[in-house]
């Protein structure tokens, strides 16, 4: 979390200017189950990078790597959307 | 050039010598002629505005700040109720730091409904953080007007600037004005130069973001000193203004205060009869003097208690009430002249658009007005 700013540096009226906001690790909000993903059974179709609201589908390139669990918030969308159920949802390990 | 004008119509052409780019405006009782005026120009090729018919008051802020933001020169104008109902989208102007220009034809909020001129509405909006400027008559509205812009564009300003004017006794009452050539206005306003527009695609940016705790209050200091360094600005829009028209346009006035034993402190139209009166009392040998404020946001309070130093008697006029509380310049007046030990009255009058002539202010100087002048049935103290 970068440094609060006083109110003599913040900008006039609090515009914001693009990436200049500390990235917050909304992963912190998820409740519920986590996605997993068996690759073995990944077809590479991308539904569920298509279908995440969070951006949290990890790609390399256009090949399917995984998720990054500091955005995902658990809705499960792309366990519902995977055709080869290759992505299932389990209990969050601490 | 000098021409017979009405407040409204001299604000009119101060708009059309500024040629904003936008005018986003709702009418209303007494501010319709400035905004039928302009619209007149536009209408006759003589101002280039895109002139937005809203459908609200409420919409007329909305949009002036969008076109405010995005880099456009705006000015709107309003009154009464349309302030009142503006009044939720005048905080966020003030907040984004839009430096909008808007002309109030200062006029009695409801109840009961009325079109004439009290500070009622003025004062609904007084803790917005927008800069209230109040004129004494028409030139001053006009003038007022042109410096404007330069005030609220000024990047360490950056605010919304609302000039002032009473209802009727200016906006519809004709008095001679002298009006600037237009190339000096255009010159003197100069170009609409936003540090940051919205439509500024090399660099872009949000605006109006959601401040949580942790930045709320830094904001709204932030915003706080912005209506600060006003006084600053404003003397400044002042001396350009003075060597462009020899006019001195100032936060507060003293009249006949030197050597004033007594003296009346107020906003707007009514300073000019308090002037007449106190010529004639001086006449009469007694030691009268006046202090008009044109500033009312930012409250010049330095200037003020150094005013009114050494003066026996300080008496607040305030053409709004503030029921169950101290009406708001006298209020502002008592705050600067704590532990000064001068005596302190005030009075509210004129509320609706009632007269206050020469026998009243000369009542009030001989402390033979109640609370609430010449209201029927108010008690006058023994």
């Amino acid at each position: 979390m970068a440094e609060l700013k006083s109110w003599r540096d913040l900008p006039a009226g609090g515009r914001v200017s693009p990436a200049t906001a500390p990235q917050p690790r909304t992963g912190g909000w998820r409740t519920g189950l986590v996605p997993e993903v068996e690759l073995s059974a990944c077809v590479n179709c991308l539904l569920c990078w298509l279908y995440c609201p969070d951006s949290a589908v990890n790609l390399d390139g256009t090949t399917f790597t995984g998720f990054d669990y500091d955005y995902c918030k658990g809705c499960e969308v792309c366990a519902e959307v995977c055709p080869t159920g290759a992505i299932t949802m389990a209990e969050e390990r601490p | 050039v000098k021409e017979l004008l009405t407040g409204g119509e001299a604000v009119a052409h101060a708009m059309r010598q500024i040629d904003p780019d936008v005018v986003p405006v709702y009418p209303i009782t007494p501010q319709t002629p400035i905004i039928q005026g302009f619209a007149k120009f536009v209408a006759n090729g003589r101002a280039h505005a895109e002139l937005i018919d809203v459908e609200s008051e409420h919409s007329a802020m909305s949009a002036a700040i969008g076109s405010a933001l995005a880099g456009a020169r705006t000015i709107t104008a309003t009154s009464s109720q349309g302030l009142a109902l503006m009044a939720e989208v005048v905080y966020i102007a003030a907040s984004m730091r839009a430096p909008i220009v808007m002309a109030v034809g200062n006029r009695a909020l409801s109840g009961p409904i009325n079109i004439h001129c009290d500070h009622s509405d003025s004062m609904l909006i007084r803790d917005s953080g927008v800069v209230q400027l109040f004129a004494e008559n028409a030139q001053e509205a006009y003038d007022l007007m042109v410096v404007a812009p330069r005030i609220a564009e000024h990047p360490d300003v950056l605010l919304p600037v609302l000039v002032c004017l009473d209802g009727f006794t200016i906006t519809h009452a004709a008095e001679p004005v002298e009006l600037i050539a237009d190339d000096d206005v255009r010159f003197f306003v100069g170009d609409y130069d936003l540090p940051h527009p919205m439509l500024d695609v090399g660099e872009p940016s949000s605006h109006g973001p959601f401040a949580m705790p942790d930045h709320y209050f830094e904001l709204r200091r932030q915003q706080a000193a912005a209506l600060d360094f006003v006084q600053v600005a404003l003397a400044g829009a002042a001396d350009a203004f003075e060597l462009l028209t020899s006019r001195r346009l100032h936060a507060l006035e003293e009249y006949r205060l030197d050597d004033a034993n007594c003296a009346i402190v107020a906003l707007g139209s009514t300073a000019g009869t308090v002037k007449d009166t106190i010529d004639e009392l001086r006449e009469e040998g007694k030691q009268v003097g006046l202090l008009r404020i044109c500033s009312f946001r930012p409250f010049p309070a330095v200037e003020v208690a150094a005013a009114l130093a050494g003066i026996e008697t300080v008496i607040v006029l305030d053409r709004a009430d503030s029921p169950g509380g101290t009406p708001p310049l006298h209020a502002e007046v008592a705050a600067t002249l704590y532990g000064s030990g001068c005596e302190l009255r005030g009075h509210v009058y004129g509320l609706g658009g009632r007269d206050l002539h020469p026998e009243d202010i000369r009542e009030i100087f001989a402390s033979d007005q109640g609370a609430y002048v010449g209201v029927r049935g108010e008690e006058c103290p023994a």
